[in-house]
């Protein structure tokens, strides 16, 4: 009964939701290896070995893998799958790209993005944009399991000295090939983590006045967000989009600003300690879930509240 | 070139849904039921490409109840030229449905199979990569740009970092981001000329695939409800309570 646990990273070094998944995968049980497939991966390999609750590594390193390709990762995986028990990876877009493939390649029933483990078979995870919540238990003998990252805290980075096995790369694909990838770089913190959230919609009317929101979240340290409807109008890129088909966030402080709330909306930051809407329209859904509600035009409430922002002298990072 | 594009019918987006009492699952009964949002992109993608000639068909399938076949005429509507249903009740998981559309591909022998990123009931995101795996073709997830080369694609996805861009052979599966494109309505002569385009129908049963799940679902519950909030009547007063009564900022 142990958990193989599928890293994502860069070559360099290991992406943050990955140790949300390792803490979720040790609750399920204590032994958890955790396998970086890469090209020059040395680094993220000694990083992930560093980890407490790894008990280790497997490093395929390959040039094959320099790029990300589902097709590519799936031989490994189902070939080292029959001494575990359970295979994991965190439901952001890596992991759910891959796991259905992986799931389907040895014939069992995945599921998907888990907010709790409940026991090594049984789960919960959200439904209906989060608007129910399933608990399920997988009858089959390997369990392909993806993790939502947010609903557990990331695994510490030191302490931990696993061993690091080496292991054989699989076949490279001939079927796919990766061209590029455009990355947005920010300074802010990263949207899934960031313990304070400001986000755009509609009401925002233009990408120009998102300027409004990145004052705000500089002050606040906060990341930013964005509803479907902002990112659709070209508002702002598609990596901030946070609901049902973005990004789910679990911050301390989320700010609405004209969002109206729609339900696929909700599913992605309902879960947030303190939520702040400021909208116009005093009936939009979004007041049903914020604790604090300004009803108020955001075009004079966002200087106000920079403003007032600018007041205190001493501001939580 | 032929496009096999899968569609589900789901309870309608913009539905408030209720879990029964019993926690067995969510009130379908007199709910509103469309075509999951997804999958309108992946047929209006699919109508796209053979308006430029390159595709010559396009089938429309889906795996479900009856009633799906309701599914399956809107998009004859929007411009496939036939459908297919397989006829299963209940909660199909996406492993059964992607076996029953392996047998459909294998019988139809598309070049292309389309279908959304993911159905907004279960939220699964499984079934457009398991069928690649189960078939061993490529697989382009949550696409927004398609572009129809001479014997692949070349699809940009939506990933977490900003976008990423991929080649695949085809035959190929796509799975469509919401922001693909922007799917059109069926005009009424439209809606009255998909009444006389057929409909192949099976059961799940006479294609030979298990449908019994694997998950086992125990129980379905409401979430855990917010505190009501207050509302603030100026900014003035917002950033106060933040800071000393949420005290988070």
């Amino acid at each position: 009964m142990s958990v193989l646990l599928i890293a994502e990273h860069n070559n360099k070094e290991v992406k943050p939701f990955t140790l949300n998944a390792i803490s979720a995968a040790s609750q399920i049980n204590e032994d958890v290896n955790v396998l970086v497939i890469g090209s020059n991966s040395d680094e993220v390999a000694k990083s992930i070995a560093q980890v407490p609750n790894v008990k280790k590594v497997i490093h395929v390193n390959n040039s094959i893998y320099e790029n990300y390709l589902a097709e590519n990762y799936t031989s490994v995986i189902t070939k080292l799958s029959e001494n575990y028990s359970h295979i994991v990876c965190s439901a952001n877009t890596f992991g759910k790209n891959l796991m259905p493939r992986v799931a389907a390649l040895l014939d069992v029933s995945q599921v998907s993005d888990i907010t709790k483990v409940i026991s090594t078979d049984t789960f919960q995870r959200p439904i209906y944009a989060g608007n129910a919540f399933a608990t399920v238990k997988s009858n089959d003998k390997i369990k392909c399991v993806t993790i939502r990252p947010t609903s557990f805290d990331p695994a510490p980075t030191s302490g931990g000295s696993a061993e690091i096995q080496n292991s054989d790369a699989g076949e490279a694909t001939e079927i796919a090939k990766f061209i590029k990838k455009e990355e947005i770089k920010s300074d802010r913190p990263e949207l899934g983590t960031a313990r304070v959230v400001v986000s755009g919609g509609r009401g925002m009317q233009s990408g120009e006045n998102f300027k409004l929101i990145s004052a705000v979240a500089d002050k606040l340290n906060a990341a930013i967000g964005a509803s479907r409807a902002a990112v659709d109008a070209g508002y702002i890129t598609n990596d901030h989009q946070v609901g049902q088909t973005g990004k789910v966030v679990v911050p301390d402080l989320y700010i609405a600003v004209g969002i109206s709330g729609a339900i696929q909306h909700l599913a992605g930051m309902k879960e947030s300690k303190v939520i702040v809407a400021i909208n116009k329209d005093g009936e939009a859904p979004i007041f049903s879930v914020a604790d604090y509600g300004l009803e108020a035009d955001l075009f004079d409430a966002l200087p106000k509240f920079l403003e007032e922002l600018n007041k205190l002298n001493t501001i939580q990072k | 070139m032929k496009i096999l594009v899968a569609i589900k019918r789901v309870i309608d987006y913009n539905v408030q849904i209720r879990v029964k009492e019993d926690n067995s699952g969510v009130v379908t009964d007199n709910v509103k039921m469309s075509t999951n949002p997804p999958d309108d992109n992946a047929i209006e993608e699919a109508v796209k490409i053979k308006e430029t000639g390159k595709a010559k068909e396009i089938v429309a399938v889906s795996v479900g109840e009856e009633k799906a076949q309701e599914t399956v005429r809107k998009a004859l509507a929007v411009g496939a030229d036939r459908g297919i249903l397989v006829k299963v009740d209940g909660i199909v998981e996406p492993l059964a449905v992607s076996k029953i559309l392996q047998k459909i591909v294998e019988k139809e022998k598309p070049d292309l199979v389309f279908m959304g990123k993911q159905a907004i009931d279960d939220d699964c995101n499984q079934t457009g990569q398991m069928l690649a795996a189960l078939l061993n073709w490529p697989q382009a997830t949550f696409a927004s740009k398609i572009l129809v080369k001479e014997k692949s694609l070349e699809v940009t996805r939506e990933i977490d970092e900003g976008l990423e861009t991929i080649e695949v052979n085809m035959p190929a599966i796509v799975t469509c981001d919401l922001r693909l494109n922007e799917p059109r309505y069926a005009s009424l002569p439209n809606i009255m000329k998909a009444k006389k385009k057929p409909i192949e129908q099976f059961n799940a049963s006479d294609l030979g695939v298990d449908t019994k799940s694997r998950i086992e679902q125990i129980k379905v519950e409401e979430p855990p409800k917010r505190k009501a909030g207050i509302k603030v009547a100026s900014v003035e007063e917002l950033v106060q309570k933040l800071k000393n009564e949420a005290k988070v900022i």
